[in-house]
């Protein structure tokens, strides 16, 4: 069995990548059919977590594992956007993201119109 | 004075209508330039065209509303999912799209797509042989021999998922450091398939994604069957590539950047596995309980 941690924890996860979600349209995350979903998810694994151990674990399991895919999506498009979504990079740009800065010619290179 | 906007109109269309290199190129001669013209730009995005997204059950399971009109697959086919969670995340991954489109992103609803219409035209017993080709060259099982540090961590870390794979499947699976991979018996190979032949196509599909993502037909079954977490499955995937990370130090660009994908893909072909396989009817118990 895989170790989850408290789903407690998961569950404040899931609260803050839904908001994430939802901070560019405006609305409330409550106002959303993933969390009133998540929400009767949730209750209805507290009610019968006594009868069926296998089935807490597997749905927290799932829990789990939606958390990772929101917020390895948050972050790859921010890592995407910084870095891959604008096309290709010009030579100064570059040679910038290895730390490196094309000599300076005093006075130009001398072919330039 | 009409005629010469007529003209306009339409030589603008024209040029509309040209390659998208060739409208950049001109765009680098044109005047003056802000910035240089970049060689390369991705392809436009398309502009969120919607504003509400919600969920029908129709006949054949859940089907997504964007606004008035039901959301299509690429071959035109009806959108409809098995699973109710299924379909409340792929609405959720359609409601979060900000100002464009964005289909990298949208896994879930990529893997729903292959499903229902199974581009490749593949039956049950080609997907599970397309699975099962990766355990010649599982990733588990191919260790190195040099350096030290490397071949004590490989045995550390993966030794414990192939014992545990062999316990759960009464199986033999073993390791090799030759180039030609480890023998697998083939009675390990007819275990598997009769274990896989147990899944619907849907799950298949799921479970043939991750174990492309993983390179690891041991580590998908630790995932499917809720022994690895996901961030464990993928840590395990990329252990080599860890461990270079430690000694020579990781890049955003590259290592996180990769990381965050293989991690995106594999929890969402692990969770649509979970949702379209049989757990689901487990889960229907719970909530009626």
């Amino acid at each position: 069995m895989a170790a989850l941690g408290s789903p407690v924890r998961t569950w404040r996860g899931l609260l803050r990548e839904l908001r994430y979600l939802n901070a560019a349209t405006g609305r409330h995350y409550r106002d959303t059919a993933a969390y009133r979903y998540l929400v009767k998810a949730f209750r209805a694994h507290r009610v019968t977590s006594e009868k069926l151990c296998r089935a807490q674990h597997e749905l927290h399991f799932q829990a789990a594992t939606y958390l990772c895919l929101l917020r390895s999506i948050r972050e790859h498009v921010a890592l995407h956007q910084e870095f891959h979504g604008k096309g290709e990079r010009s030579v100064e740009e570059s040679a910038g993201l290895v730390g490196l800065k094309l000599p300076q010619q005093p006075g130009g290179k001398g072919w330039e119109p | 004075m009409w005629r010469t906007c007529l003209r306009l109109r339409d030589g603008g269309r024209r040029l509309l209508n040209r390659p998208r290199g060739g409208l950049i190129a001109s765009e680098g001669r044109g005047p003056s330039p802000p910035t240089p013209a970049r060689a390369y730009a991705p392809p436009a995005e398309r502009k969120r065209f919607y504003q509400n997204v919600s969920i029908t059950q129709g006949e054949g399971g859940f089907e997504i509303n964007l606004d008035h009109r039901k959301l299509k697959t690429p071959q035109a086919k009806l959108f409809t999912v098995p699973s109710e969670a299924l379909a409340v995340a792929v609405a959720t991954e359609w409601d979060s799209q900000q100002d464009t489109i964005k289909p990298y992103t949208m896994h879930l609803t990529t893997l729903c797509n292959t499903s229902l219409d199974n581009p490749t035209q593949r039956d049950k017993g080609q997907l599970i042989r397309a699975a099962l080709k990766f355990l010649d060259t599982d990733t588990v099982c191919y260790r190195v021999e040099e350096p030290e540090t490397l071949v004590e961590l490989q045995r550390n870390e993966w030794d414990p998922v192939i014992a545990w794979a062999e316990r759960r499947y009464g199986v033999e699976i073993s390791s090799s450091t030759s180039i030609l991979g480890p023998s697998i018996p083939a009675r390990t190979r007819e275990a598997l398939v009769s274990h896989l032949a147990s899944y619907n196509m849907w799950a298949l599909q799921g479970i043939e994604f991750v174990v492309t993502q993983l390179k690891s037909m041991v580590l998908t079954l630790g995932l499917i069957d809720l022994y690895l977490t996901v961030e464990r499955a993928v840590l395990l995937s990329r252990l080599e590539e860890e461990y270079q990370m430690q000694k020579w130090g990781s890049i955003e660009w590259a290592h996180d950047y990769e990381l965050r994908e293989l991690r995106a893909r594999t929890a969402a072909g692990a969770l649509f596995v979970h949702l379209c396989s049989e757990s689901t009817t487990v889960k229907h118990k719970l909530l009626q309980g």
